[in-house]
């Protein structure tokens, strides 16, 4: 059962108040990245290096912004990257608090049964795919739900309804046209 | 050190948020975005509209700091990174945030869709410069009107930002209260929350 959406809504609302109103605004696709970047610093160290001035990297969107991302790669202690660890904790734990995920849920969710039966193979294909549309999409966009859509929509931003527009406008036609039972 | 604190502290918070209002349930994704079931969608408006008013309010009293907004730059690669977005969210149920309290949840579709996650980071951060060749990646970081305090160009210069905000932000509160439920089908699964 999920929280009535006056008491959800509420509470989602102070998190990202308290979030600004203590740190900076929620954002959580350029922790993909940064994860990429501490794997493949890991694989071959010439990726992220130090410099007089701070991080730099052979990748150039590594290197962008004064090497921003750079250096949150060569220190992964850092406040953006243990939020979205915190993040996977609390909900884990939220969810555990009510005896978890049924095991066939687990699998593959009511809704796509609903439409396109049982086969784990199939929507996992389309889990993945589906992963790397959203963050190549995310990444182009420079944030995603969270950072876009959220926090900037709530700040007035014009990126953020651009942003919403797009995703939006992309997502109401495809999950009309993909997902006909209601599951 | 206080700023890790505060990202357990918070990141937890938003976490478990996400769990207890359906955020990472691919099945309240997909009939909030086949447009059966908007209980999620007044759900997210209502979070908007609260934390719009509540920072804009607060700068307007001074008990917020105005340095501590963020706005992210608008250009034409927004608005076709969004479509991308929405494509791949709406087949999979997930977005980068609620995919990975799904996975840490035990959802095993979940970690499919951040596993692509990861590769398709990867794919953008070597094609990036192919994006800023094209031009699509420049713009400003415009709000809607002039903020107090930012240096933010406004879309609107003669539009007084913080007042701007507060009027948007009940706006979205309006929304979330006027949606309603469904706008299309007809069985109602899942629609009568208990608390």
């Amino acid at each position: 059962m999920v929280l009535n959406w006056k008491y959800g809504g509420l509470l989602l609302g102070l998190v990202f108040f308290l979030a600004v109103l203590l740190v900076k605004p929620i954002g959580v696709s350029t922790q993909f990245v940064i994860l990429d970047g501490i794997v493949w610093d890991m694989q071959n160290p010439e990726i992220v290096t130090q410099t007089d001035e701070g991080y730099t990297s052979t990748n150039a969107y590594l290197a962008k912004s004064g090497g921003k991302y750079a250096k949150s790669v060569a220190n992964p202690v850092n406040y953006s990257f243990i939020f979205v660890i915190a993040m996977m904790v609390g909900a884990l734990v939220s969810s555990s608090l009510r005896k978890g995920i049924p095991k066939g849920e687990r699998m593959v969710p009511a809704i796509w049964k609903a439409n396109y039966g049982g086969n784990v193979l199939k929507r996992w294909l389309v889990a993945f795919a589906g992963g790397f549309i959203v963050l190549y999409g995310a990444r182009l966009a420079g944030g995603c739900t969270s950072g876009h859509m959220m926090s900037g929509m709530m700040q007035t931003a014009i990126s953020g309804y651009v942003f919403a527009a797009g995703a939006f406008l992309a997502a109401f036609p495809t999950a009309l046209y993909m997902f006909k039972e209601e599951g | 050190m206080l700023h890790i604190v505060l990202a357990i502290v918070i990141g937890a918070g938003f976490g478990a948020v996400l769990d207890r209002i359906g955020a990472t349930n691919p099945n309240w994704i997909g009939r909030m975005l086949n447009l059966t079931n908007l209980h999620l969608m007044k759900t997210i408006l209502l979070a908007i509209g609260v934390a719009s008013v509540l920072m804009f309010g607060g700068q307007m009293l001074g008990l917020v700091d105005v340095g501590h907004m963020s706005v992210k730059t608008a250009y034409v690669g927004v608005f076709i990174g969004g479509l991308m977005l929405g494509l791949g969210w709406a087949a999979s149920g997930f977005c980068p945030g609620t995919g990975v309290c799904a996975a840490a949840s035990g959802r095993i579709d979940a970690l499919f869709f951040v596993a692509g996650g990861l590769l398709g980071a990867a794919a953008y951060m070597l094609s990036y410069p192919f994006w800023q060749g094209l031009g699509v990646l420049s713009g400003k970081a415009w709000t809607l009107g002039a903020i107090p305090g930012t240096d933010y160009p406004a879309a609107i210069p003669t539009l007084q930002g913080d007042l701007a905000g507060l009027a948007i932000g009940g706006a979205f509160i309006v929304i979330a209260f006027i949606l309603p439920r469904r706008l299309a089908g007809r069985k109602a699964p899942a629609g009568h929350p208990a608390e």
